[in-house]
């Protein structure tokens, strides 16, 4: 069979019938697999809570939307409260992320029992220099020097990498990415207080709260009579991420 | 078409023509992807699925491709097949997607995949050029797991995430950027020198 002519008419037939063919062939294999593309997704998701949180009963699956405002940009952060078999709330896992890094965005799950201490985190997504930042998985969980923040209060003044004057040990060589990941477990402890507050007070599904560098405003009021057994030590915030203390 | 000259087809892209060693085709998913044996190898996999089935297709279609608009035809059916992967991959094996990111949408541009098309596919039959994209794919996932391979050990102490000493004694350099260059030119070199004796 000889080669097709390159006139018009043959260059458009052959080129329309198979984008369209293709286009076919990837709408059949999209539904075939969103479904499970789905299901993997929600599973990481499900293990990553049970990962940050201590044992509980039921969660609750769809989490609270709640905004924060940091820089100027609002930011959204997922809480997902999880309840013991009595009812009551044991603690949440707030999904957090941060622009800070050294590349790309940086997504964590941090798990805070009802006393605000973090129970544990999970890297969900980073894309930081292998071998340095993204030693981040497991570096902050790791009992060695003044590393592990598990069992922490985020809103600490001391909650900072040991450079910029705070206690805890920052990734050897990968600083940038030390500090974005504790950016992004304070945003996330900031979203969890305000959450626990909004619920209280509420039934709103979103609330804002001003997060700017600096600010010592709170906006919540309920905060400190909530918090204020582990956050009194707070006399002043470094950088607003968790609001103010005065009684 | 002998038997003789199908096997030839097949090893051409092993040893002879190998994309990576010989022809330095694909560089980009090469020094991008094999920072581990593990991913160096996925990607090969990837990259030798699409090879073999756009071959195929591309083998089918060339009578009925007019020689303008040939190129466009080529990347559609390629992205087709990539896409397809990609789509597949991120539903039946999440974690490797996520290791491999960008790059697996990237095989669309993959020299490779397009200079096959173009230099054997479009000329030669149907089991012809499966036999080259199988040859071609096999021969650039040997060498990314070589090259992967390479950097993680001398990176981390570690082969395929098993520990052959302790990743205290790694040179980070060869899990990063710079460090796949070093080990690509040296692997090169070896390979050149071993096929000229």
């Amino acid at each position: 069979m000889a080669k097709l002519e390159s006139s018009f008419k043959n260059m458009l037939l052959v080129l329309t019938c198979i984008t369209l063919f293709a286009g076919g062939i990837l709408a059949g294999v999209y539904t075939l697999t969103k479904e499970p593309i789905e299901k993997s997704k929600l599973a990481k998701q499900q293990n990553a809570i049970k990962e940050v949180l201590p044992p509980f009963d039921s969660l609750d699956d769809e989490g609270k939307v709640v905004v924060i405002e940091k820089d100027g940009k609002k930011g959204e952060y997922t809480v997902y409260t999880a309840y013991d078999a009595n009812g009551s709330a044991i603690g949440a896992a707030v999904e957090s992320f941060s622009n800070g890094g050294f590349s790309g965005e940086i997504k964590v799950m941090v798990g805070f029992d009802i006393n605000n201490k973090i129970v544990d985190y999970s890297v969900l997504e980073q894309k930081e220099t292998p071998g340095l930042g993204t030693k981040m998985v497991d570096w902050f969980k790791t009992d060695k020097g003044n590393q592990n923040i598990k069992g922490k209060n985020p809103s600490a003044s001391s909650f900072k990498v040991n450079k910029d004057g705070g206690e805890i040990d920052a990734i050897t060589a990968a600083t940038i990415s030390s500090r974005a990941f504790l950016e992004a477990v304070k945003d996330a402890y900031a979203a969890y207080t305000n959450n626990a507050d909004a619920t209280t007070d509420s039934n709103s599904g979103a609330t804002t709260v001003e997060n700017t560098e600096g600010s010592e405003e709170t906006t919540v009021d309920a905060e400190d009579a909530k918090n204020d057994a582990t956050t009194a030590a707070t006399a002043t915030t470094t950088d607003g991420n968790s609001g103010a203390t005065q009684n | 078409m002998s038997n003789n000259s199908n096997l030839k087809v097949l090893t051409n892209g092993l040893i002879k023509e190998n994309p990576i060693f010989v022809l330095l085709l694909g560089m980009c998913p090469t020094l991008g992807t094999t920072s581990s044996a593990l991913n160096g190898l996925s990607m090969g996999l990837a990259t030798t699925f699409v090879l073999i089935c756009s071959n195929i297709v591309i083998s089918l279609l060339k009578n009925i491709i007019p020689d303008k608009v040939r190129i466009p035809a080529f990347v559609v059916v390629i992205a087709t097949f990539v896409t397809v992967v990609e789509m597949v991959m991120q539903a039946y094996i999440p974690a490797l997607f996520d290791s491999l990111g960008l790059f697996i949408p990237l095989i669309v541009v993959n020299c490779i995949v397009l200079g096959r098309a173009e230099a054997f596919a479009a000329k030669n039959n149907v089991f012809r050029s499966m036999l080259d994209g199988l040859g071609m794919g096999l021969g650039f996932s040997f060498a990314l797991t070589l090259l992967g391979s390479v950097r993680e050990l001398l990176g981390t102490g570690k082969v395929f995430s098993m520990t052959v000493f302790s990743e205290n004694y790694g040179m980070l350099i060869f899990v990063l950027a710079p460090g796949a260059f070093i080990a690509l030119g040296y692997l090169i070199a070896i390979i050149n020198k071993l096929r000229k004796t």
